[in-house]
């Protein structure tokens, strides 16, 4: 009896010292996380700031319906999905194909080049992103413009051109972040038991088919897994790649404007703390359905692919 | 054999296309960080300068002031930032391994709720701004930042790899639970350290996103902030640019073009320079993250 009571006493005393080492972390995301969450009740009223958000007067649903009604509803929400399903569907295409092809290259040294080359703008910030493509597309020294003028083409304001933007985005995006999702598909690539392509060559299978029948379907857990994640987050777009390559110039906006940025705008620029708050809450809310109905949907199907 | 070798060919052709795809863009700003104010003016953006011109730098070198002060702030919190989160982190790490505590499936819930929802930017705004009041001071660049739980579920999955059975002695040797996590967890956590340590270490040194919404104080920018208020518009460097020798403060004579990317490659150097040698750390976090945990 003694010792059961020493036993638990003694556990008792070790999970206050585990709930004091997780204490830092659970103060941080409650003062940092929760009380935001709490703070969405912003989206309901007609916050001022010099009346703080209990004094505001409540706004009923009227900051969505200001939203909602408004042809920036569509348009950013449009903006959002859109870009974001190209740069998966694309992403995830090209990463494959470059790791499957890299996975061709017998020597190290290349490959470690290659990799290198293709990983270091993932190092970048965005900001330096934007002096990159500013060297391309400045309207009075940009490289973009001597290339197209050689064509005999007038020299162009890029960033008062929202038509092309879209190839402008997806291209930089990729360029971005392509070094990366190869870098991870590689390393599984590199996992594979090289006994499987001996014995697989060995029964004659050509080049093409070693890399169709071993080495592409070893990608598909890692890839599901990534799917999952860019599909929970289409609602959320990389505010520093439509913020920051655009210098925020509002000719674009009708083609790059999407809702991290459209939060922003109403936050620092149009003043409309309300509506950007409901905007804000739209974007968590339908994020978090979607993750949860995507995750319940790859469970169905492939239940060690699901996340949680 | 032949048809081996051609394929190769194809293949180590298209990698070298594509790495002259990746390496011209950076290529370009450098080269206009060297070139003279003279040829940009007359010629535009040029790949390769068409004469080499150093004084782009002799500006930036010449009064740093505004620059020296967003490199100590940037330096700062990207020393003091990493070193505070990786140790939060892992101290929450360890929690969530731990099977004898008791609310581990309600801490890690808690953490995990906030992967899925969140109450967006303007609450926190608010926050931060009107009852934390921590705009514009030195606190909000490096609380922004300090806690990401996709890193803590990576680092509990490499805490898990340590065997129980270190634990589980040193358990019955009598050491608290602080002691099993600074003398044994610690030690041996040093390659997670390492990996977590940079991907945040990397959050902290290309920061502008907390001082765009945070700080309107020109002492607190950090690097990136003040590249981005160069790109655009120059003068509010240029403007104080006051310590400059006598035979340089001709301002009709500050060569802006050029200037602009000397700073471009004044701040991002140090990063683009080291990080490739940690590269096989971002692999190893990166696998270790796409493993279901």
């Amino acid at each position: 009896m003694k010792t059961k009571v020493g036993k638990r006493s003694h556990y008792t005393a070790r999970n206050v010292q585990l709930f004091l080492l997780a204490s830092p972390v659970l103060i941080y995301l409650f003062i940092f996380a929760y009380l935001p969450m709490g703070g969405v009740i912003v989206a309901f009223k007609d916050y001022r700031y010099d009346k703080g958000i209990f004094g505001s007067a409540w706004a009923g649903f009227s900051n969505f319906e200001f939203f909602f009604k408004s042809r920036d509803a569509f348009m950013v929400t449009a903006n959002t999905v859109a870009y974001n399903s190209v740069f998966i569907v694309l992403g995830t295409v090209v990463a494959i194909f470059v790791a499957l092809l890299m996975n061709e290259v017998r020597s190290k040294l290349a490959i470690k080049v290659y990799q290198t080359t293709m990983f270091f703008p993932h190092f970048l910030s965005w900001v330096v992103v934007s002096f990159i493509t500013y060297t391309f597309l400045s309207p009075t020294y940009g490289l973009l413009n001597q290339w197209v003028g050689k064509l005999g083409i007038e020299p162009t304001n890029w960033y008062f051109m929202p038509s092309i933007w879209p190839y402008f985005i997806v291209f930089v995006d990729l360029w971005k972040s392509m070094g990366m999702a190869v870098l991870i598909n590689f390393a599984v690539l590199v996992g594979i038991d090289r006994a499987y392509y001996e014995s697989a060559s060995i029964d004659g299978a050509s080049r093409w088919q070693l890399a169709w029948h071993i080495s592409l379907p070893t990608l598909i857990p890692v890839t599901v897994i990534l799917f999952i994640l860019k599909v929970g987050h289409i609602f959320n777009a990389d505010f520093g790649l439509f913020y920051q390559v655009t210098k925020n110039s509002p000719m674009l906006y009708d083609k790059t404007m999407v809702i991290d940025t459209y939060v922003f705008r109403a936050l620092m620029e149009m003043n409309e703390i309300g509506m950007g708050a409901a905007v804000g809450f739209f974007q968590a809310l339908v994020g978090f359905i979607i993750v949860i109905g995507t995750n319940a949907i790859v469970r169905k199907i492939r239940s060690d692919s699901a996340l949680f | 054999m032949h048809k081996r070798s051609l394929g190769d060919l194809a293949i180590h052709s298209y990698f070298i296309i594509l790495c002259v795809l990746f390496t011209l863009p950076i290529v370009a700003v450098v080269s206009v960080s060297l070139s003279s104010e003279a040829d940009i003016v007359n010629w535009g953006y040029k790949l390769i300068p068409r004469t080499i011109d150093f004084s782009a730098y002799q500006y930036v070198f010449a009064d740093p002031g505004q620059i020296l002060n967003s490199y100590i702030v940037t330096l700062f919190t990207s020393i003091v930032g990493p070193t505070i989160s990786v140790f939060i982190m892992l101290m929450f790490a360890y929690v969530l391994s731990r099977k004898i505590f008791k609310y581990r499936n309600a801490i890690a819930f808690i953490a995990f709720f906030t992967m899925l929802f969140n109450g967006g930017l303007i609450p926190k705004y608010i926050l931060v701004t009107q009852y934390l009041h921590l705009g514009n001071t030195l606190g909000i660049l490096l609380v922004n930042g300090l806690v990401t739980v996709w890193y803590m579920f990576i680092l509990r999955t490499f805490i898990q790899q340590i065997p129980e059975e270190i634990m589980e002695s040193a358990m019955i040797d009598g050491a608290s639970e602080f002691r099993i996590f600074l003398s044994l967890v610690v030690p041996l956590s040093k390659p997670a350290i390492a990996t977590i340590g940079l991907f945040i270490l990397l959050h902290y040194w290309n920061d502008w996103m907390t001082p765009l919404i945070y700080v309107t104080d020109h002492k607190l920018y950090t690097l990136q902030y003040l590249l981005q208020r160069i790109l655009l518009d120059l003068q509010e460097y240029t403007n104080n640019m006051n310590n400059l020798p006598s035979d340089m403060l001709d301002s009709s004579k500050i060569p802006g073009e050029t200037i602009r990317m000397a700073l471009a490659v004044v701040s991002a150097g140090p990063m683009l320079f080291i990080m490739p040698f940690f590269q096989k750390y971002f692999v190893r976090g990166l696998t270790v993250g796409s493993v279901k945990g």
